[in-house]
């Protein structure tokens, strides 16, 4: 990370908020067109607090404790946010606009900072001094011309071209900060490709918010803290506010008041130190309410032809409000080789970005021939039925993921009536035979890169993960040996009954006899009862833990893209270094018809670098994203279904405690 | 019907001795035993008030081949040919939890330090169970003698609780053992030659048929209730595993994961327990199989006898016949009827006491049973509710 600052220096904060800013424009525009005088009104509210900052003595910033600082323009959020509240569509849109006032004072907050600890303090000073009245027009002329939602692109190359100028004159106070400058670089330098494309633009704004998690708790220095957590209402609660919005373009507004409306809130309340972890659980629960409006279901699990080219389709029932289908409740037929495929898709197109792609149930040559062969044994049936329940719990993960719902071609699984057939997924074809060399080179090239992790955060995270897939591993073990051994348990204690009741029939005393042979009864419903307990073991627990390690190996899988992509930097790095070289000895040898030559290249690698790096930083950040969504997700399905588990142990705790009631009657009554 | 209540007590500890032993005037108890190596030490106490005893309360060790003499040379004293002769306690085996225990520190390496403690600590209080049960075994043995109206009396069995050094008793060597398997091979065929004689009394007829199936099918429920516990032994040591993986998962993880599977650990000592009043069934089960046998023991030593009365009877005819030797054939013949008849009478009686025994002990077991498995249910029931409830909370 260090490396990275000095070669491309992070650009200026003050970079983002145009964006921020019009990232809310454009949502303002999505919802009403006419909401432009709205904008007006609380735009001077937007500019001034810039101002007051500047006004206020910059001295006061540098020789203050810097919390004071902070504590400053959150008051005026704090003032400002009762004042337009009284009308609703005022305050949808004139929150974020006071957000963004913060921004662009906590960036300058923020810039002095660094300087105080590395250098004179006069730099900064112009640089705040020099740079907001470019903000501040840049804003102003946004706002005149937000009427046209791209015209201000202009702007925004501006504020491309401060970047640079900022930045190399900022040191690198410490790690953290940084990943939240280069966060919102990335951000920038993508914007433009996708500007059109609320989804991505959203997905690319929602990075930010948890990146700036770690900073926060780590060690950094309590002033940066301050300024991070504020910095981070904003970011998550644009990326709330996005999350709705964007991909919703044409959702009623009504849906988008409600969530909008709790964000300033959440703002508010996160003031306070605490801020960031509170603001992204929230965010995480608005996210994960949006979620739960999609239902699927596989059932019905259904032969399809006769012999080996039998295959088994399922049904996949679709009940949903989200607007971006076509209906509310819809159904399709599905084969197995269908999620392969619709899994080989996603992961071509997301993983390399760095995201955690839910990976289907694996294949099973033998369990699907005993199916395609059998006729109806019970261990076919119980392996359709484990597949149906691990497919659908597949789609769900796919469904809950926001990024991968708004995929095309998950779109397109769950709605479209025929499907191409997937023909990359058959074991033995072709295909498969080219993706296992792929998979080997692979681990190959894994072997060979070493990358020395600068970030803690990721390295900790791998070593985790490594811990945590392998403690999985053994604790599948475990519950598999315990489904074993209760199904012998239940074995054994059907025998046990059939024994005693022959013990019963051969018994004189009638008493004892019938007890004994009630006790035979109680025995074989036991039996049943660890049948059940057995299958539940099974399904609600053995079940859940092969699923989580086969998404701990996609976890595994993203780092392993970060690391590529951080490979590629440093290659290109290394070839820049290289060309650097060439360009000195053509100095030193004086052969200036090809020094222009090498400068080209020196330029178009130096592009390469810096296109790399933000690949790299970007994916990174995905990464950050993804697991600690990952990893919430995962308590959340752990303690769901460990209560459930839990749940059917104590219904059979039950049945048993009913069972051995109803039969001590009848033990006291042997006399 | 003193002994009723003892072998039902068989399975519940010490503190229930006292009652079996209601007849005050010898009671007897084994209230240490000490391990070394194979051999096992037994102390056995004695409070008496017989005079045949010379002191009124006093200790001797004991080691369990001397139960075995004991046992012996009761079964090879005539007299006690119509009685129902307790079953000799088996051998004390330690080597399951042993080998275990040899295992597991073997595998120590393998696992972490909580769940090797875990482990030991299973093993070690399965040990305790394996010997508590050999003490009981050996006790119970001694309690059935001491309670019976015609063994208390016997002088091996005085003497074995009176000499107050080690007994020291000869093992059997093997020409012994040879022998005694012979005579098992030579018993067993002479029982399915005489089991061709016919009864002539009907309740010994009856009782034979139901000895001989019943002996058969608890021998099957037992080993089908000792299966049925070992595979609950190992769901029980399933979920010790699974509750060690847990806690290895929750020590490296992140908070909100952490609480979720800390609290699923808990839930893993019901079914150690629930194992444990299995046993019971089981160990009830193999007691009366040993018991059972003993009856049969009767029932062929009855038959044998009528076996040989009734060649008394032909040798008498054909003395008879031949006109000689007549005196020596009836006196043969009376002795014979004498013996049979006997054992006839005696038979019958401990036979019905062997009945109203087991019934009883049936029944104080079923219920034992019972009620512990409602209270491992009831306790596991509310350790589960309360897991679900702290999941719940947060």
């Amino acid at each position: 990370m260090a490396a990275s600052s000095e070669r491309s220096p992070p650009p200026f904060p003050d970079s983002e908020e145009p964006e921020l800013l019009e990232d809310s424009d454009e949502g303002a525009d999505a919802f009403t067109g006419t909401s432009i005088s709205e904008m007006d009104s609380p735009s001077p509210d937007s500019t001034r607090p810039p101002k007051d900052i500047f006004n206020e003595p910059p001295e006061d910033i540098f020789s203050d404790p810097l919390s004071n600082i902070n504590s400053e323009p959150q008051k005026k959020v704090d003032t400002k946010i009762p004042s337009p509240s009284s009308d609703e569509a005022v305050d949808l849109f004139s929150e974020p606009l006071d957000d963004d006032s913060e921004v662009m004072s906590s960036p300058e907050v923020q810039n002095p900072m660094p300087d105080l600890l590395n250098e004179p303090v006069e730099a900064p000073k112009s640089d705040v001094l020099g740079e907001p009245p470019v903000n501040n027009s840049s804003s102003s002329v946004k706002k005149a011309v937000s009427a046209e939602l791209f015209g201000d692109d202009e702007d925004e190359e501006d504020l491309f071209k401060e970047t640079p100028k900022v930045v190399t004159k900022k040191p690198q106070p410490s790690g953290p900060p940084v990943d939240v400058f280069t966060e919102v670089k990335s951000d920038v330098k993508v914007k433009p490709q996708v500007k059109d494309d609320p989804t991505d633009l959203f997905t690319e704004e929602a990075l930010t918010a948890p990146a700036q998690k770690p900073p926060a708790s780590s060690s950094s220095s309590s002033r940066t803290n301050g300024v991070h957590s504020e910095e981070q209402d904003l970011f998550s609660e644009a990326t709330v506010e996005l999350s709705l919005d964007s991909p919703l373009n044409d959702r009623k507004k009504k849906d988008a008041v409600k969530p909008s409306l709790s964000a300033p809130a959440a703002s508010v309340a996160s003031s306070s130190s605490k801020a960031p972890s509170k603001t992204l659980e929230e965010l995480e629960e608005e996210e994960s309410e949006d979620k739960f409006d999609l239902n699927i279901s596989v059932t019905n699990p259904e032969k399809v032809g006769d012999g080996m080219n039998a295959y088994m389709a399922y049904k996949v029932s679709t009940q949903t409000s989200l607007t971006m289908f076509r209906s509310k409740t819809f159904t399709v037929r599905r084969r197995f080789s269908d999620f392969l495929g619709l899994y080989e898709k996603l992961s071509e197109k997301h993983s390399q970005n760095g995201y955690i792609v839910p990976p289907p149930p694996e294949k099973s040559i033998l369990g699907m021939t005993k199916v395609k062969v059998g006729k109806e044994d019970p261990s076919s049936a119980e392996f359709v039925e484990r597949r149906r329940a691990a497919l659908e719990r597949y789609l769900q993960r796919v469904v809950s993921h926001p990024s991968l719902l708004q995929d095309p071609d998950v779109r397109e699984f769950l709605e479209k009536e025929e499907l191409p057939r997937a023909v990359s997924t058959q074991a033995l074809s072709g295909a498969g035979f080219l993706k296992m060399l792929n998979k080997a080179t692979d681990a190959v090239s894994k072997m060979t890169i070493k990358m020395n992790e600068q970030d803690v955060w990721f390295d900790e995270k791998i070593q985790d993960v490594e811990n945590e897939e392998q403690h999985m591993r053994k604790l599948h073990v475990m519950v598999e040996s315990l489904v074993n051994h209760r199904k012998e348990l239940s074995g054994n204690t059907a025998v046990f009954a059939k024994s005693v009741a022959m013990l019963g029939s051969s018994e004189d005393n009638t008493a004892l006899s019938r007890a004994l042979s009630q006790l035979a009864e109680v025995e074989d419903r036991i039996e049943q009862l660890h049948q059940e307990q057995a299958s539940n073991d099974f399904f609600t627990f053995s079940e859940l833990l092969a699923d989580y390690i086969r998404l701990l190996g996609a976890v595994k899988g993203c780092f392993d893209q970060r690391m590529k992509a951080w490979q590629r930097w440093q290659d290109a790095e290394n070839m820049l270094q290289k060309k650097r070289e060439a360009e000195a000895k053509l100095l030193w040898a004086n052969k200036p018809d090809k020094l222009q030559q090498a400068k080209d290249e020196i330029a178009e690698w130096e592009a390469k670098v810096t296109q790399y790096e933000r690949e790299f930083e970007r994916i990174s950040a995905t990464v950050r994203k993804e697991v600690i969504r990952f990893d919430k997700e995962k308590a959340r399905d752990f303690k769901r279904q460990i209560v459930k588990y839990l749940e059917s142990l104590l219904n059979s705790q039950q049945q048993l405690i009913k069972y051995w009631e109803a039969f001590l009657p009848e033990a006291k009554a042997i006399a | 019907m003193t002994s009723i209540s003892e072998d039902s007590d068989k399975e519940k500890v010490r503190s229930v001795s006292v009652d079996l032993n209601n007849d005050a005037s010898l009671v007897i108890d084994i209230p240490d035993a000490l391990c070394e190596r194979d051999k096992v030490k037994f102390t056995i106490h004695i409070k008496t008030t017989l005079s045949s005893f010379q002191k009124s309360e006093f200790s001797v060790p004991r080691q369990h081949e001397d139960f075995i003499w004991l046992h012996d040379t009761i079964v090879e004293t005539e007299e006690y040919a119509g009685l129902i002769i307790p079953p000799a306690p088996p051998k004390p085996d330690f080597e399951g939890p042993r080998e275990k225990m040899h295992k597991l520190g073997e595998g120590e390496s393998s696992m972490t330090k909580e769940e090797y403690a875990k482990m030991k600590q299973e093993l070690e209080a399965e040990y305790l169970a394996v010997f508590k049960k050999t003490v009981q075994v050996h006790e119970v043995f001694l309690q059935r003698l001491s309670s019976h109206p015609m063994f208390r009396k016997d002088r091996n069995f005085q003497i074995f609780l009176e000499y107050d050094q080690d007994l020291t008793v000869r093992r059997k060597n093997a020409k012994e053992m040879f022998g005694g398997f012979f005579k098992n091979m030579v018993k067993s065929a002479d029982e399915v030659l005489i089991s061709g004689v016919k009864e002539v009394d009907e309740f010994f007829e009856q009782e034979k048929i139901f000895l001989l199936d019943y002996s058969s099918k608890i021998k099957d429920a037992t080993a089908k209730a000792e299966k049925m516990t070992r595979s609950h032994k190992n769901v029980a040591d399933d979920y010790n595993h699974i509750s060690g993986a847990m806690n290895s998962i929750a020590a490296d993880n992140n908070t909100a994961f952490k609480k979720t599977i800390s609290v699923c650990v808990l839930q893993k000592l019901e079914d150690r327990v629930a194992s444990d009043q299995e046993l019971k069934l089981t160990e009830l089960l193999r007691y009366y199989t040993r018991d059972i046998q003993a009856a049969k023991d009767l029932l062929y030593r009855r038959a044998r006898a009528l076996a040989d009365y009734e060649n008394s009877n032909k040798t008498l005819d054909k003395a008879r016949l031949k006109g000689k030797d007549i005196a020596q054939a009836e006196e043969n013949q009376k002795q014979c009827l004498r013996k049979f008849d006997k054992l006839s009478e005696s038979g019958k009686k401990e036979l019905t006491s062997f009945k109203a025994r087991r019934v009883v002990a049936f029944r104080k077991n079923l219920i034992e049973m019972t009620e512990l498995e409602i209270k491992h249910a009831k306790n596991s029931m509310s350790l589960l509710q309360g897991s679900i409830e702290i999941l719940n909370s947060n």
